[in-house]
């Protein structure tokens, strides 16, 4: 008999907000974190505007000590460590440095590429001949695991610690995997997310793509139009989303709040065949992660209320729709209420997973859907299979059930997760 | 440079490396970085570069590997600056 998996808490560092009552506000507000960075243009982008999360350094000193932040350099380690202790805290648990080692949770928290800002001023003084001068944290902070081992340090996990890269798909496999581990008996608790890096150094190579878009320099907040006949390629944003998984079992004995039910899911890779390429999704594999996703789940198509899309804003969001309608056998004005929370944050990668995880649980959690913005325009390809309404550009508030998580990422990966309102 | 205007010189560099702070109130020359002051082992390598920073001096692996106390400080930091 496999424990059932319920979430019981949240933590969430994203470009237009920051903690979940900011986040839950500004999803509710349709309200967009993309501004022009003038650093991008000196730098000579293409793509001159981008997602960052507005951090303090007040906010910063709460989390870190001075120690910590001497030589600290790595953004996504920052949104990482912030964003987990929330969801830890949120979940009713004290954040102490010696607090009593617990071997009953544990912390698979991913990412992309970690501290490039540091990476590349060790870079720059090691060329100089001062590899003796780089200091003692490069490697923590260069690290893929930097932010779980920061984090598992401040909080005193004892079970698996671990850092999971799959590129844009990797928070959400995160979720998957720590329900995993829960569902098997072998952890009580997993705090699990992801992160990313802001700045030119990540989001270089993609402008190099030319698979942002570049259209929207002096209009920051209308950029990000996923599904929109205008979309013109992603914004690229950055930030951290965290949830406490907890066995079903365990929160009830500690008389958690319980936001949700993870039901099930599925990961999968479409191998890079059948139209599948580095960079482009194989359409069958996505289709049958989808359909996996909601048979693990023990549910059917027909119960999935909403959807919480990848939807980038590039040229794969009809194909992405029509992936689902597909998958559901459902379409037109019986296709669930689909959203890309994108639309307010860009699409912020490796930690793009996990926001928008946190994004599903929050409109669980309190009955809404998240407006999508800037597609006032939907695609043509799109309203021929799925009608308008479906696609709300204003909040709308829904009793609902189950909402559907999905997210896609280079190297044909795929990750779908589903989740319940608990009762 | 007296030794009483080095060590306090030294116990700013390594004040926010410090991890006790009632043995750092009661810092004398036989004071140790790690058994006594509970610095993680893997600071030291930031407290030499910021000695090297503070006195303008270069200090090798094998000065390093000395450099385990406050006396064994002092005594490479004048023995630099002397040379």
């Amino acid at each position: 008999m496999k424990n059932r998996v319920v979430i019981t808490g949240l933590g969430v560092v994203a470009p237009n907000g920051v903690g979940i009552s900011e986040f839950t506000k500004a999803l509710k507000q349709g309200k967009s974190g993309i501004m022009f960075h003038q650093e991008l243009a000196d730098l000579k982008f293409s793509c001159q505007i981008g997602g960052i999360p507005t951090i303090s350094d007040e906010l910063k000193s709460k989390y870190f000590t001075d120690l910590q932040l001497r030589g600290f350099n790595s953004s996504g380690i920052l949104y990482g460590c912030i964003a987990g202790i929330d969801a830890w805290k949120d979940a009713g648990f004290d954040s102490n440095p010696d607090s009593e080692l617990d071997y009953d949770t544990g912390l698979i928290f991913g990412t992309g590429t970690s501290g490039v800002e540091k990476f590349r001023e060790a870079i720059y003084k090691l060329d100089e001949g001062q590899v003796r001068r780089l200091g003692s944290t490069v490697v923590l902070q260069t690290m893929a695991s930097g932010v779980s081992a920061y984090l598992s340090g401040m909080l005193g996990f004892g079970n698996q610690v671990t850092t999971n890269s799959s590129a844009c798909t990797t928070g959400t496999e995160a979720v998957l995997m720590g329900f995993e581990r829960i569902q098997n008996g072998k952890a009580k608790r997993m705090l699990v997310g992801s992160c990313s890096d802001h700045g030119p150094y990540v989001w270089g190579g993609f402008d190099a793509m030319r698979v942002m878009t570049y259209k929207h320099n002096d209009s920051p907040e209308e950029a990000s139009r996923p599904m929109s006949a205008t979309a013109s390629g992603f914004v690229p944003g950055s930030g951290a989303g965290a949830l406490v998984l907890e066995s079903l079992e365990s929160a009830l004995e500690r008389g958690a709040k319980i936001y949700a039910e993870v039901l099930g899911g599925e990961v999968n890779s479409g191998g890079q065949r059948q139209g599948g390429t580095l960079t482009a999704p194989n359409a069958e594999a996505v289709q049958r992660c989808i359909t996996k996703a909601i048979q693990n789940s023990g549910v059917s198509s027909n119960d999935i209320n909403v959807i919480n899309g990848h939807l980038t804003a590039t040229t794969k969001d009809g194909l992405e729709i029509e992936n689902w309608t597909k998958a559901l056998h459902r379409n037109g004005s019986n296709f669930p209420y689909i959203n890309s929370t994108k639309s307010m944050v860009g699409h912020c990668l490796a930690a793009a997973g996990a926001i928008e995880c946190v994004a599903s649980i929050i409109q669980l959690e309190e009955q809404f859907i998240a407006p999508n913005i800037n597609c006032e325009d939907l695609h043509p390809d799109i309203e021929a299979i799925v009608n308008r309404e479906q696609i709300p550009t204003e909040k709308l508030n829904l009793n609902f059930d189950v909402i559907a998580k999905a997210s896609f990422g280079f190297g044909d990966v795929n990750a779908c997760v589903i989740f319940r309102k608990f009762k | 440079m007296t030794n009483n205007e080095l060590i306090e010189k030294l116990k700013g560099i390594i004040a926010p490396y410090i991890q006790d702070e009632a043995a750092f109130e009661n810092l004398n020359e036989d004071t140790d970085f790690v058994k006594d002051l509970k610095i993680n082992s893997a600071n030291l390598v930031d407290i030499i570069l910021d000695i090297e920073d503070e006195f303008d001096i270069r200090l090798e692996n094998e000065d390093m590997e000395k450099m385990l106390d406050v006396k064994s400080a002092m005594a490479i930091v004048n023995a630099k600056l002397d040379a």
